[in-house]
């Protein structure tokens, strides 16, 4: 890559330019900084002061040719000074090991590089810390979000989260939860884990319709470090998430129409992004030939008969309903035997579904009431159908989501 | 190498074992101690008496309490301890699930402040 001429940029064109890089960096920088230092903070510290001397260099200098090493060595090099001056304790064994594992450039493609970003995927998402702490670490710490971007995507106050992140690096310390890949029989056990920190934040952002643009931003930002990590693991699962993820975002566009939530058999399928649907049906066919179904895989392959209609009346619903039958017997839980009636529901018919629907004990569950009102609908129990819509009503706070269930219960016949 | 408190809990409540169960329980905890002292990670351990048998002191303020029973009123109590020294959580958390199938009980693990001389 050649040096950026920072004249040929507008200054607001190179901010974002370096927000981007440092953004797409930070995790990598980190990784490495952590490695050689054993400890998160005075990585992160030495990383902020690398970010702030490029923030001030490269509108002149131009962006480096390799501007993640660059990072990388100013970091380390503010991280010896910060040592020397503070005359830590143990400055000398930190330095030592500072020189002698003085790793070379990064480049993306290599081992010790994607092995410090595992390593520290693995320590954000350990089971020894809370499923919200393992949430918030993986996006400071990895995905290089501010405390305050963090704080306003879960709509908590700044101090909250800044605390959150605070005591989850206070107990990798004192508790000593390495900072390495686990062993054999520990990596595939915890990257379930991993996932699962990366659908929820996935789901953080695509599940909000509302409030700061940030939130749909943590879809994104779930879908590159899924991405990270699919280069870094190969199991199938990790496919199978990354699949679902851009299924799921392929029909975003469609998702909302004038603030109201649009079901999928009415969305707009040109709105939908083919070019997610492409990548999206790639992946799933390749974990489908790994042979090893999980239920991320699952959830994809559903996602992918979806996405594989034209309109919503070409469904392959028998497909849907073997899928389902698959993900229950993996995942025996009332949601996806929820999920499961729905699609029963087209292909028996609503009685059939409903009678399954009954026999579930979901009723904190705001999709069982709505799946419930849906069905007494289509068997013309009106009366039991508007009173299923108030219960779902009572139970959300989603604004699109309500006006879409007040537009449906106003439409029952009086 | 760090040392690590695995605090065995005995909850109220729970089911109680058969005479044959709480057997089976003192081997497989014995066993499990003597693969603790053979592995070097073992630096002590010991059963306690009931929750009754306890005494607090509070010599804190100007006068001493003495008062009858535990300090905590919680359900949960101390049964019994291991302190173990393990290279990392991960380490330590692996003694703790054999323990905890070993003792039938779920293991706390926390891990001690480290010595001064080592911090």
């Amino acid at each position: 890559m050649p040096d950026v001429d920072p004249a040929a940029l507008d200054p607001a064109h190179l901010d974002r330019a370096i927000s981007e890089i440092v953004r797409a960096e930070h995790g990598r920088v980190v990784a490495t900084l952590i490695r050689r230092l054993g400890d998160i903070d005075l990585a992160e510290d030495a990383v902020s002061e690398a970010l702030v001397t490029a923030l001030e260099k490269w509108p002149t200098t131009g962006i480096p040719p390799n501007p993640g090493a660059w990072l990388t060595t100013t970091a380390g090099n503010k991280a010896i000074d910060r040592i020397r001056r503070e005359g830590k304790r143990n400055a000398k064994h930190t330095e030592a090991l500072m020189l002698i594992d003085d790793s070379p450039a990064p480049d993306p493609d290599e081992g010790p590089v994607a092995d410090d970003r595992l390593r520290l995927v693995y320590t954000c998402c350990h089971p020894a810390l809370a499923l919200e702490n393992r949430v918030a670490l993986t996006l400071r710490l990895l995905g290089g979000l501010t405390v305050a971007e963090i704080a306003r995507a879960f709509l908590v106050p700044e101090t909250t989260m800044a605390q959150r992140i605070t005591r989850s690096k206070a107990k990798i310390k004192a508790a000593h939860i390495p900072y390495r890949i686990p062993r054999e029989q520990d990596l595939v056990a915890r990257l379930g884990g991993v996932l699962a920190v990366l659908y929820l934040i996935f789901n953080e952002g695509y599940l909000a319709t509302e409030g700061p643009g940030l939130r749909a931003d943590l879809s994104t930002e779930a879908i590159r470090l899924t991405r990270q990590v699919a280069t870094l693991v190969a199991d199938p699962e990790v496919d199978g998430l990354l699949a679902l993820m851009l299924l799921t975002e392929a029909r975003h566009a469609a998702r909302i129409r004038d603030g109201v939530l649009v079901t999928l058999d009415l969305q707009d399928r040109g709105l939908w992004d083919a070019g997610l649907i492409v990548e999206g049906h790639q992946l799933v066919r390749r974990c489908l030939a790994a042979n090893r179904p999980g239920p991320f895989q699952l959830q994809a392959a559903i996602n992918a008969v979806h996405t594989d209609a034209l309109d919503a009346s070409m469904t392959d619903w028998s497909q849907i309903v073997q899928l389902y039958d698959q993900l229950l017997a993996l995942q025996p839980s009332p949601v996806v035997a929820l999920n499961r009636a729905v699609a029963v529901a087209e292909l028996d018919g609503p009685d059939v579904a409903l009678a399954i629907v009954e026999r579930l004990e979901l009723d904190k569950y705001h999709p069982w009431h709505v799946t419930r009102a849906e069905l007494l609908r289509r068997l013309d129990r009106d009366a039991e159908a508007r009173s299923a819509y108030d219960a779902a009503l009572a139970l959300i706070d989603n604004e699109a989501e309500q006006a879409h269930l007040r537009r449906r219960r106003a439409s029952l016949p009086a | 190498m760090t040392q690590y408190l695995l605090s065995v809990i005995h909850a109220e409540g729970l089911p109680h074992l058969s005479e044959d169960e709480v057997q089976e329980s003192f081997t497989s905890v014995d066993a499990f101690n003597h693969e603790l002292l053979a592995s070097g990670r073992w630096v002590f351990a010991g059963g306690l008496q009931p929750p009754s048998s306890a005494t607090v002191v509070d010599a804190a303020g100007a006068d001493v309490l003495i008062t009858d029973g535990p300090f905590s009123e919680a359900k949960e109590q101390l049964g019994g301890f291991w302190i173990v020294e393990a290279a990392d959580l991960d380490e330590a958390l692996d003694i703790a699930k054999a323990g905890s199938a070993a003792c039938r009980n779920p293991v706390e693990v926390r891990p001690f402040q480290a010595e001064p001389d080592q911090a």
